[in-house]
């Protein structure tokens, strides 16, 4: 089954009258539980892609479908909902809620989604402890370091059991150790609940975690590379 | 619900002086509009008390063709045997006290100076005047058989230069259209606080006015005062006959309500500017919050929340600067009416004719107003949050996001 497919899709932005082509004609399937990395260089087009497949933004041309749905018509609320019950972000930035503590942070999602008490502690609690952050739940964002926020933002972004988690560079910020351990969070994440991982990234030491490669550049994609092709390191 | 109001309450918390002081702000119009309605309230109620107690009694019984505005002597536009009358009227059960007055214009001189007043004959053993009693404050006050002593109000004193015991010339109309002049002496001083009143009356016994003036067993009205002032419809209607017309304190005050209605109408302009004022202070605070927050909003955004929930978001940070705003300004509104209503404010002879005013304004506590204003205050607050909350729910979550890259 395919989490989300991108059908010729362009994306123009226009500011006064110039006009940047983000996007011209990006065609990709991502099936599910695949742990899949964005890469090329700055301005290649990963983050334009990464908010449309996200539903942050619309297509210019083309189509976006998640989970077989088509989103790229979509109004803004039903957007939104396509975004809570289906998709969870991480940020390249630690976007956690600064008034809130981990716990409510992960559970924001939850909350949204119209959880019931017991069964968001339930979830939180398992998450807190997958991020290895239980004993943290009471701190606000700015207690924590830059890689416990990461974690924290990965929890919450797995809060709603999302079919897929858009990442974009989420260890650019980080130091390598912190940025090692986020990566291993997340790959023992897609191993132990089969979600599928989509992230962005400039990093090698990044890229070799995924089990495959699309290479944009002036967006467009140029080439995917499977398992075989990284574990050579072509 | 409960969770959008504890996230506002920390975002407010987020920059507490900020909030405190718009909070205040909206606190200080309420207690402004609080203080300004209860001192305006008070105001009137004193005027027309003052003009009740003074003047016009609850009601009062006159002939038909009594004008007051002439203050004519003419025996037909009198009330004939007047003592025996208000023995009856006071006999009612409602009625408090029930007393004749004789009223005469006149001129009134000491050494080279010379004033207009009324001359008013009253009974001064009646507890209709028992206000006039307690208001001295020099000499003595009248016995109703005194044959030539006055009573005068302190500024009329002031002006002519009199003290108790003092002579004084008084000329008068009289019943039939002439005038009549006699020496007369300052039995005692005055002072009721009303300038308007003070600066141009003149008491003396009823039996010496009627003498001095012609109207033997006449007077130009009864005066009543009710023990309960709501009695005053039923009972106008039960003195009203062929003969005599009633003047409830209402007819009389005319003015007062009109004039009254008129500072209501300006109260209501007043309060919408306060109001605009504080709707201006939420708008520049939550306008701020939306700008500061813009890549929060994103965040929420992003994670699912809809427009409808951010806007309740700012919805709910508004109502709780409200209802902080609103406990301050009740506090701060209540002392100060508490203080005004005990205290209250000299304003000195502020010489409106035709009004009663004291000379000294005591608030009276506008509780309705204070239930409306509370209430208008509130709204305000949630409309003004209408404008940020809608730019917040626009902002696009890509846009919100990058904000601050
Ligand atoms: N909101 C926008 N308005 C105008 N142009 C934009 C906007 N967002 C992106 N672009 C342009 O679109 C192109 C692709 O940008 P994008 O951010 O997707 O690149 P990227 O691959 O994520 O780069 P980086 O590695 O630097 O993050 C760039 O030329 C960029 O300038
Ligand atoms: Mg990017």
């Amino acid at each position: 089954m395919d989490v989300a497919k991108v059908e010729n899709v362009t994306r123009v932005f226009r500011i006064g009258k110039v006009e940047t082509a983000a996007l011209r004609g990006v065609n990709l399937t991502v099936e599910s539980g695949e742990f899949t990395a964005l890469v090329g260089p700055s301005g290649s087009g990963k983050t334009t892609l990464l908010q449309l497949i996200g539903c942050l933004d619309q297509p210019t041309s083309g189509r976006v479908y998640i989970n077989g749905k088509d989103v790229s018509k979509l109004s803004r609320n039903q957007r939104a909902d396509v975004r809570r019950g289906a998709l969870g972000f991480i940020f390249q930035f630690f976007a956690l809620i600064p008034t809130l503590t981990a716990y409510e942070n992960i559970e924001m999602p939850l909350l949204l989604a119209g959880e019931k008490a017991s069964a968001r502690k339930a979830r939180v609690t398992e998450l807190l402890d997958a991020v290895g952050l239980s004993d943290r739940a009471g701190n606000r964002p700015d207690q924590l370091s830059g890689g416990q926020q990461q974690r924290v933002a990965i929890a919450r972004a797995l809060a709603t059991r999302p079919s897929l988690i858009l990442a974009d560079e989420p260890t650019a910020n980080l130091d390598t150790p912190n940025g090692q351990q986020v990566m291993e969070i997340m790959t023992r994440l897609n191993q132990e609940t089969g979600v599928t991982f989509v992230f962005a990234t400039h990093d090698p030491r990044v890229i070799k975690y995924a089990h495959r490669v699309v290479t944009l550049r002036d967006g467009c994609v140029v080439e995917t590379a499977g398992e075989e092709k990284i574990a050579a390191g072509v | 619900m409960i969770q959008t109001i504890k996230m506002a309450y920390r975002d407010l918390g987020r920059n507490r002086r900020r909030s405190f002081f718009s909070a205040l702000a909206l606190g200080m119009g309420l207690a402004l509009l609080l203080l300004i309605a209860s001192v305006v309230k008070g105001e009137y109620r004193g005027a027309m008390d003052s003009s009740i107690q003074l003047q016009t009694g609850d009601l009062q019984v006159m002939a038909k063709t009594y004008d007051e505005n002439k203050t004519s002597l003419a025996w037909e536009d009198l009330v004939a045997n007047p003592d025996q009358i208000a023995a009856q009227i006071g006999a009612m059960g409602q009625v408090l006290a029930a007393t004749p007055r004789l009223y005469a214009s006149g001129i009134a001189g000491a050494g080279n100076q010379s004033v207009g007043v009324r001359i008013i004959g009253i009974d001064p053993n009646s507890a209709g005047n028992d206000i006039f009693h307690r208001a001295m404050t020099g000499g003595e006050y009248l016995t109703a058989d005194d044959r030539s002593g006055v009573l005068m109000g302190q500024t009329l004193a002031k002006k002519l230069g009199l003290k108790p015991g003092d002579s004084i010339d008084l000329l008068v109309n009289t019943a039939n259209g002439n005038t009549d002049e006699q020496i007369f002496t300052v039995r005692g001083i005055f002072n009721t606080h009303t300038p308007g009143f003070d600066q141009g009356s003149l008491f003396m016994p009823l039996a010496k006015a009627q003498a001095f003036t012609g109207t033997e067993n006449h007077a130009s009205v009864i005066n009543v005062l009710l023990k309960n002032i709501d009695d005053t419809g039923p009972v106008a209607a039960a003195l009203t006959t062929s003969q005599y017309r009633v003047q409830t304190y209402l007819q009389a005050n005319q003015i007062l309500a009109d004039t009254e209605a008129m500072a209501n109408s300006y109260m209501a302009f007043l309060y919408l500017i306060v109001l605009a004022i504080t709707a201006t202070v939420i708008v520049n605070t939550l306008m701020m919050a939306v700008f500061e927050r813009t890549r929060e909003i994103g965040i929420l955004s992003a994670i699912g929340m809809k427009a409808s929930r951010i806007m309740a978001m700012f919805f709910a940070e508004s109502g709780l600067l409200a209802v902080g705003g609103i406990l301050m300004g009740l506090v701060l509104g209540s002392v100060m009416v508490a203080l005004a209503t005990r205290y209250g404010f000299y304003i000195g002879d502020i010489g409106m004719t035709g009004l009663l005013l004291g000379d000294r304004i005591y608030a009276y506590p506008a509780v309705s107003d204070g239930v409306v204003l509370t209430v208008a205050t509130f709204i305000v607050a949630l409309l003004a949050a209408l404008y940020p909350a809608i730019l917040a729910a626009r902002l696009e979550p890509v846009q919100a996001l990058h904000s601050g890259d």
